[in-house]
């Protein structure tokens, strides 16, 4: 079942017709999954200390409601760890078409991957799970099934991505903790059925998985048109 | 609702028979079923008269024996009409032959004459179908006999979506020697639909394999399909029309954009265990692979031939379709070529692919088959018999046949489909083991055989 918190931010979200950034992810936090560390701000002040006392580089983002695909507009940078860098960059984002709030939110590193949902009109739930990123349409190398998956169907679904190895580490690359990864993937699916009146697609985009954990780097949340 | 009136009727009324018009598609379901079938079949005009020194009665109320089929070929508005006097009558079901419903714009009078009959449990197949055809029993096509093919019977049942494909499907089966339980063209399918004709197939003996032809699923029905049709006990095969990319444009996220209908549709066969056929051929290779062969498997092949050029050209066409050609056991090739004639242990080749050479006996296949059948690395055999080679007798067939089934691996011969090597094609047949007319159709019904197996 949906936490009431979920529930209402999908309600707020209606009218809109996708739900913002730092809400998609307050969502899929109250449901168990795992974000960046990470804080909403407009003030430069409050954004600094935030990246000083973080032990990685940050990444700051747009929050605006004109705003759905975010590189497209330059909404996202990304290693910041300087004040004077990240000054010049708020003041750059906030200045974009809409900007409420900038998300300031740690840097995780790792594999980048796909994990999305789609209401289909024929089979209802599907969940897409590939190798993610910015170009992820242009490689295309994801799979598909049918929701709620089951563990079977996570390891199916790894196993015939062309890429493949990567998940398992290459060249001395870490690779992906493939139990985290499987628990995302089947829990994300039974949340998948909890919203299916509501949703029309989700693009978890990128989700960064490392040998401990899978994070939700971003999160965007189309609903049906009422 | 029971569907055996529909598709094991004793009796049959064809509604709209002409009087003038020996064409029209009632006169031609008629008169093949009047003097071909078994099933009694009556003719219906609401002029009445005589038709070919029969009656023609003016309403399904007039026949005096009760109805188990009524076949409707009237036009689209007096449908609703003809089926309440059906109803009316108690027939246990009918084929609406008719267009002019949902196809033509008119979906209203679709939906009446399905809300009529679902009120009344009324199974009726169509609008805008050819119906049945059940071998020696009963076919509602209004195609002239002389004009089609029919394979004999057998155990695929087909459904599909389109008549055309149907009866061009039935003409590929005849000509691999096919045979089906039941064919039937589900039109508009406004009542029967795929997923009732899953239920029927699943509880019919006479059915080893369902075949389905589907150009789409309305909202949700695609779900509702896949849930039986992966609990089915039977192999399920589908050839899906229209792959285009119909339904990615102006998608708003990424995950819209890589999942396109057909994509969609695709990878969730397979996660279901459904055999998806990339085209006729291959739902034709399919069919008779999986009527014999219901269990998954891996797909590690191990191919016999008795010419090193068609075992080059099988692991090309297993490669092409993601089989595997693994390597085989050290005692397996020891113990085979201890087994061999002495003419041919020094000339073979006993890696995978096996070269038997043109000089093997039918001995040599048989021990070489039995022993391969017996590698764990092996889950199905191809076995490339060309047949002009001199120590290769015409009873090859049902020898092979016999080492296959107590072996229990599953096992593919090719033959070419020439009269001269019947009886080698037929030995293989009649004990239920798939025969293909080329290279590559054995290697495609290798190739339906690897599904993905669910724990």
């Amino acid at each position: 079942m949906l936490e009431k918190d979920a529930q209402n931010i999908i309600k707020n979200s209606k009218s809109l017709g996708w739900v913002l950034e730092p809400d998609a992810k307050a969502l899929m936090k109250s449901q168990g999954f795992d974000i960046p560390y990470n804080v909403l701000t407009n003030s430069f002040d409050k954004a600094d200390q935030f990246m000083k006392d973080a032990s990685c580089p940050v990444v700051a983002k747009a929050v605006s409601k004109k705003i759905l695909h975010k590189t497209e507009y330059r909404a996202v940078v990304t290693g910041l760890s300087s004040s004077h860098q990240l000054k010049k960059e708020m003041a750059r984002l906030q200045k974009l078409d809409g900007c409420e709030n900038i998300l300031v939110e740690h840097m995780v590193q790792g594999i980048e991957l796909i994990v999305g949902a789609k209401n289909d009109f024929q089979f209802g739930p599907v969940i897409v799970f590939g190798i993610g990123g910015t170009s992820v349409e242009i490689y295309n190398d994801t799979a598909i099934r049918m929701a709620p998956l089951v563990e079977h169907d996570v390891l199916s679904m790894v196993q015939s991505l062309k890429a493949k190895a990567i998940l398992s580490g290459y060249r001395g690359k870490p690779g992906v903790n493939l139990k985290a990864l499987t628990h995302l993937l089947v829990d994300f699916s039974l949340l998948i059925m909890d919203l299916q009146e509501d949703l029309a697609s989700m693009d978890l985009n990128p989700v960064i998985c490392t040998k401990d954990k899978c994070f939700i780097a971003d999160a965007r949340i189309i609903l049906k048109r009422s | 609702m029971d569907l055996k009136s529909l598709f094991k009727p004793s009796t049959m009324a064809v509604v709209g028979v002409s009087t003038s018009q020996d064409t029209h598609p009632a006169n031609v379901i008629y008169n093949k079923n009047h003097l071909r079938y078994p099933v009694k079949t009556f003719a219906v005009n609401p002029k009445g008269g005589i038709i070919n020194r029969e009656i023609l009665y003016k309403s399904v109320e007039d026949i005096e024996s009760d109805i188990d089929l009524a076949v409707i070929a009237v036009r689209a508005q007096f449908v609703p009409g003809v089926v309440e006097l059906c109803i009316k009558k108690g027939v246990g079901g009918a084929v609406i032959i008719s267009g002019g419903f949902a196809e033509a714009g008119n979906s209203s009078l679709q939906q009446y004459v399905a809300d009529m009959a679902k009120e009344a449990a009324f199974p009726f197949i169509g609008p805008n179908c050819l119906g049945i055809y059940a071998p020696d029993l009963v076919d509602t096509f209004f195609l002239p006999g002389e004009r089609i093919i029919r394979p004999d019977k057998g155990n695929i049942g087909f459904v599909s979506q389109s008549g055309g494909v149907l009866v061009d499907q039935m003409v590929k089966f005849a000509g691999q020697g096919i045979g089906l339980s039941l064919g039937v063209s589900i039109g508009n399918k406004a009542c029967i639909r795929e997923t009732d004709m899953l239920d029927w197939f699943e509880h019919d003996p006479g059915t080893r394999a369902i075949a389905f032809y589907i150009e789409g699923f309305n909202e949700g029905e695609g779900r509702e399909f896949i849930k039986k049709a992966g609990r089915c006990s039977k192999p399920v095969i589908v050839l899906k029309a229209g792959k285009s990319k119909k339904g990615i444009e102006a998608a708003s996220s990424h995950t819209a954009s890589l999942a396109g209908d057909y994509r969609v549709f695709s990878q969730i066969m397979n996660q279901y265990s459904i055999a998806e056929a990339d085209n006729e051929f291959e739902l034709t290779s399919f069919c008779e692979s999986l009527s014999c062969y219901s269990k998954a498997m891996d797909g590690n092949i191990g191919i016999i031939s008795l010419s090193g050029g068609h075992g080059v050209l099988a692991v090309d066409g297993c490669e092409q379709h993601g089989l595997s050609i693994p390597g085989i056991e050290q005692k397996t090739m020891d113990i085979i070529k201890e087994k061999l004639s002495p003419e041919i242990q020094n000339i073979v080749c006993l890696e995978n692919p096996m070269d038997l050479t043109g000089s093997a006996e039918d001995s040599d296949i048989l021990t070489t088959v039995r022993h391969l059948a017996r590698d764990k690395n092996i889950d199905c055999i191809l076995a490339l018999l060309i047949p002009y080679s001199p120590g290769v007798s015409a009873d090859i067939g049902a020898k092979l046949s016999q080492v296959a089934m107590n072996e229990g691996k599953p096992f593919i011969a090719y033959v070419p489909n020439e009269d001269k090597y019947k009886m080698i094609i037929e030995g293989f047949e009649l004990n239920n083991i798939p025969v293909a007319s080329s290279v590559e159709g054995a290697v495609l019904m290798a190739k339906a055989l690897k599904r993905y197996m669910p724990c």
